[in-house]
Parts: structure tokens; sequence; C-alpha cells
């Protein structure tokens, strides 16, 4: 450890003030290691819905991870306990520090009252990624769903989290809509709350 | 003097053709033609890169013709971009190295781009499309 003080040293791991960390990768080492993720997972499957699950699941294990450190780094050791302000936790926090960027919007849906969307014109991880016509509506964003699904999982809010593509008029690409429907508890809880 | 690009030929190591876009104006070929021209500049390259008398070539990078001009790139892997162009026209290694940027960012980014297979992504399709124009104009100049 070079430049580091003597008394710094000597101070116990868990008194060192937790890190920043590295806040950035470069685009396209992530897009290869992602690229490779999706490949692997191809091989080991029969069915796209299958690829799909196992993508999520990916996804599942880092939200669960971001949600841990983020409420260390961020949020003071705390944690949002309303339906509201977790979404817009993982809107602008998670987003922030995963994307770099705020999610470019966050809506209700219109016809349910337990679902809302995460949009993003251009989802990073599938800013290479072209999907060929036979795998139809199929979505790398699903990677991103699961990590939306295990922030929101442990912090107490189950949710079923799917990603889809929805065509913009006058765009070339559609963007990638994230659409999350809380369970029935979660909905319940929050009535009770007022 | 504006580029004008009468076809795009990409090759595998191989020599088999993966891609090739022609630009309608002129030297229009059918499938077999474009196969054929594609595994014979791969040889020629080949054959001259040992003829060379100057040690270290590493193959034709510009063949200039009475009609057209053919500017090849080869990247470390072996495969080869080539384009046939205008006579004279300026700046293709310049273009030559965008087009193989686009290659690494959207073919080989791709998981479901199998290598050395023939290239079909939409994103490939679309970006080089704002590079060299419909009618084989360099779309995105200063770049």
């Amino acid at each position: 450890m070079i430049g580091v003080g003597r008394s710094k040293q000597n101070l116990n791991v868990v008194d060192r003030p937790l890190g920043k960390g590295k806040t950035e990768v470069l685009l396209s080492a992530f897009a290869f290691l992602f690229s490779e993720l999706v490949q692997y997972n191809q091989t080991r499957v029969d069915n796209i819905a299958e690829l799909e699950r196992r993508l999520e699941d990916a996804g599942y294990a880092v939200g669960i991870r971001m949600l841990e450190l983020l409420c260390h780094r961020e949020k003071g050791n705390r944690r949002e306990t309303r339906l509201l302000n977790i979404l817009s936790f993982v809107h602008s926090t998670v987003w922030k520090s995963l994307f770099g960027k705020v999610a470019d919007s966050l809506e209700k849906g219109t016809e349910h009252e337990d679902e809302y969307m995460i949009s993003e014109k251009e989802l990073l991880v599938n800013r290479y990624i072209s999907v060929p016509k036979d795998m139809g509506a199929f979505n790398c964003g699903a990677f991103v769903a699961g990590v939306v699904k295990g922030v929101l999982d442990g912090a107490g809010f189950p949710a079923r989290v799917t990603a889809h593509f929805v065509a913009v008029e006058g765009q070339p690409r559609p963007r990638t809509t994230i659409l999350i429907k809380f369970s029935e508890e979660v909905l319940q809880r929050e009535a009770r709350l007022g | 003097m504006a580029a004008t690009v009468y076809n795009l030929f990409v090759i595998n190591k191989s020599g088999g053709l993966i891609f090739y876009k022609d630009y309608g104006t002129h030297g229009r070929l059918d499938t077999n033609d474009s196969l054929r021209l594609a595994s014979l500049w791969h040889s020629m390259h080949a054959i001259s890169s040992q003829l060379s008398p100057v040690g270290g070539c590493t193959g034709i990078e510009l063949l200039e013709a009475d009609t057209f001009d053919l500017h090849c790139f080869q990247s470390l892997t072996g495969t080869k971009i080539f384009v046939t162009t205008e006579s004279g026209t300026p700046g293709m290694e310049n273009m030559l190295r965008l087009i193989y940027e686009l290659y690494t960012d959207y073919v080989l980014k791709n998981p479901f781009y199998e290598v050395e297979m023939p290239i079909r992504c939409e994103l490939w399709d679309l970006n080089l499309a704002q590079l060299v124009r419909k009618d084989g104009k360099a779309g995105l100049t200063g770049r």
C-alpha cells in the first residue's frame, strides 16, 4: 500500500471508510463480456423463453448486490419502504450507478394499477446487439429486467419484471421498456400505509 | 470530389464472402460473380504478399484500373474489407477504417453473430448506410 500513512494501515478493515470504487469500465470490454454471457447461456438452453429466464437470473444476482451496495453508499444504510420511492430509487440511483445516467422515463401503466414502466431509448446492453428475426420479440434487456427484479425483491417489493421492445414513431430503432408488475401483497401494504 | 463507392465486400480469413453490397451505380454483380471476385481477390492478395520484393509486405492495398480503384483493408485477424470506387477517389483508407470500426462494434459485439459466417445484423446495415449512403456517396464527412 503505497502512500498510505501508518496510522491508516493499522486501522481495522471495518473501520476504514467504504471506498467509492472505480465507477466506470470500458464500454467495449463490457459489450464483449455481455455478448459472451448471452452466447454462453444460448448454448445451454432449448428455447428462447429459457434463455430469457437465464439472463434474468444473472441480472437478479446483480440486482440483489446493487441494492445492498447502494443502500450503504448513497442512503446511509437505509432502504426505501414506499412503492414510489423504491421506483425512483431504481430509476435514478440504480440506473446512474449501472449505466451512468438516469433512465429516460418512469411511467405508471394506464391499464393496470399495479404496473409501472421504465423506458430507455437505447438500453446500454442493447447498444451493439441486433436480435435476428427468427428469435421474435426476444430482448437482451431481460438481464436488466432481472437487475430491477433483484433490487425490488431484495427491498421487499416482489414483482414480475419483463423487458419489451416498443416501436417508436419516426425512429428506426424500437426502444426498450422494462415492465414491472407488483405482487398483490405489495399493493395491499401500500394501501394500508396510506 | 465526393467519394463514390461502387461495391463493398467483406471476406473472412479463409476467403469466403461474408458480406456484399452494391450501391447501384456501376459494376453491379450477381451472387455468383461477387463470390467469385471475393475468393479471387483473397488469392491475389495472398500471392502478392509472397511475390513482393520487399520484406514484410501485407498484400495489395490499392489496385488502380482504368475505370475504377479497388481499396483493400486487412485486419489483424485476416478479415478483409474492400471497396471498388470511382478512379482517383481520395480518403478511402480512412473510410475503410471507419467501416472496420463499425464491423468490430456492430458485428463482433453482437452475441447472435457467428464468427466467419455471413453478416446479418440490423445495426450494422443501419450504421453502414449512414456512412455510405444509398448512392455510394460518403455520408458522414469529417467524422
